[in-house]
């Protein structure tokens, strides 16, 4: 790529930073300048957020239609998976999958739920109260 | 040893770490491409079984760590590696070689650093930057993808260091020991090193899904993800190839213009005027991948119809990239370096 061509489009990264990139000088030497960013990229980007927020308002709504517990909307929220949750929460993962029933998550005890809220980093009453 | 620190922005973040690392304790001739080509930054291989995120599971570079590792036992340097079980005990190990102002390189996940774009954090946990100080309580930070130095709350550090999922961290920190002076032969001898073990994971590498052979499976695959996945589905398979491939510097076009950039220093080192033209072969490679990606981008963004047809342009890409690639390692084997 030729330093001309380096892209300086406005993206996410615009008013926080610049990326180095390596281009070529007119005489053909490699060289680093600075991007504020790639429109290409920042499509890839913006879809996998607009993916991301379509899951979390699925999760929303069937939390509000009481076919999963709140686990599963701030699981997504947080970008996590179940194996992943599994990992901050240190819960097998066929547990959290009873969890994400609502009668199941009814009966969990304080302690178990504050443990999902640490790994949600949100407060224990915050989990308890989502209705969706 | 309180010699100042001086920050170093790079393309990738463990070129960065390692580029910043070597040149404070002296090696003044380091640069990103040279830890980037003797390290052996360049890979790539589709798993096929394997999802992340619900995409196709592509990385486009060695295992986290083994940049550097490589560069530092190439050029005779011992780093030492720490992974903690305790935050207590690693906290207290970090505390000691920030409060002497020794700085140390630190894995740790994106998802809670407070100071990377929203947009950016992701359970992502192979990233790599430098704890060089301790001041009021606050961590100084050099994040060799950022322009300039930055700072991490104790609470924020020991998050994005017991970061958890997969590459979890563990605390991990590392810095170079030993160092002794390196001379023009010892280097030679490392570029040698890092060419020889790139040409060998891009090109015989069993199985078909590693190297240059893998850039062609990933191209078979998108032929088949339309009809597979639907339209929609298949764009989203797309734009996670796009974003792994040129986020920050990682990946596609971004590597090859850093290992272009390698072997135009590494023709300082070997008079070899055959560097400079694979050079230029790799430049172009970069620019296809950039090209490769702009098509990608047509069908996410609803710029293309979206039909099979703009997917077997993706592919026909790609595989073109696969045989320009495979000419181009070749002839860079073929040139027959060898150490002395």
């Amino acid at each position: 790529m030729k330093k001309e061509d380096l892209p300086q489009d406005k993206t996410a990264i615009t008013n926080i930073f610049r990326e180095v990139c390596y281009v070529k000088d007119k005489d053909g030497n490699y060289t680093t300048d600075l991007s504020t960013g790639w429109n290409v990229k920042a499509d890839a980007l913006d879809n996998a957020w607009n993916d991301i927020k379509e899951k979390v308002e699925q999760a929303r709504l069937q939390v509000k239609a009481n076919q999963q517990s709140p686990i599963l909307y701030f699981m997504e929220l947080k970008l996590m998976d179940v194996s992943l949750l599994s990992s901050y929460t240190g819960f097998w993962k066929f547990t959290i999958r009873r969890h994400l029933q609502p009668s199941v998550f009814k009966t969990l005890s304080d302690k178990k739920l504050s443990i999902y809220a640490k790994a949600f980093d949100i407060t224990t009453e915050e989990l308890k109260k989502f209705k969706g | 040893m309180t010699k100042q620190f001086e920050h170093i922005q790079t393309a990738h973040c463990e070129n960065g770490v390692a580029t910043s690392l070597l040149k404070y304790h002296g090696l003044n001739f380091i640069t990103e491409p040279l830890v980037f080509g003797i390290g052996s930054g360049i890979f790539y291989m589709h798993l096929p079984f394997l999802k992340i995120n619900g995409g196709p599971a592509i990385t486009y570079r060695s295992m986290p760590g083994t940049i550097f590792k490589r560069t530092a036992n190439a050029l005779g340097i011992k780093v030492t590696r720490i992974k903690f079980s305790s935050e207590k005990q690693a906290t207290a190990y970090l505390d000691k070689m920030a409060t002497q102002s020794i700085p140390v390189g630190a894995q740790v996940g994106v998802f809670n650093l407070p100071y990377f774009p929203p947009e950016y954090r992701f359970h992502f946990n192979a990233h790599n930057l430098i704890v060089y100080g301790k001041e009021n309580g606050n961590y100084l930070i050099s994040d060799p993808i950022m322009e300039t130095v930055t700072t991490l709350s104790e609470a924020d550090m020991l998050k994005v260091r017991f970061a958890k999922g997969p590459l979890a961290p563990k605390g991990q920190i590392y810095f170079p020991q030993h160092i002794n002076p390196v001379t023009a032969h010892t280097i030679t001898n490392a570029i040698i090193k890092g060419i020889k073990h790139t040409n060998h994971a891009m090109l015989h590498l069993p199985g078909g899904i590693a190297g240059v052979n893998g850039i062609k499976y990933t191209a078979r695959q998108i032929t088949k993800w339309r009809t597979q996945l639907g339209p929609r589905k298949a764009g989203l398979y797309l734009g996670q190839i796009v974003r792994m491939q040129e986020e920050i510097g990682t990946g596609g076009g971004g590597f090859r213009f850093i290992f272009a950039a390698f072997l135009q220093q590494a023709h300082q080192y070997i008079p070899n005027d055959n560097l400079l033209q694979i050079s230029e072969q790799f430049t172009t490679i970069g620019d296809q991948w950039r090209a490769a990606a702009v098509q990608m981008g047509r069908i996410y963004k609803g710029r293309t119809t979206n039909q099979q047809a703009d997917f077997d342009i993706c592919a026909q890409m790609l595989l073109q990239i696969s045989d320009l690639e495979k000419e181009a390692f070749t002839q860079l084997e073929n040139l027959k370096l060898k150490t002395t």
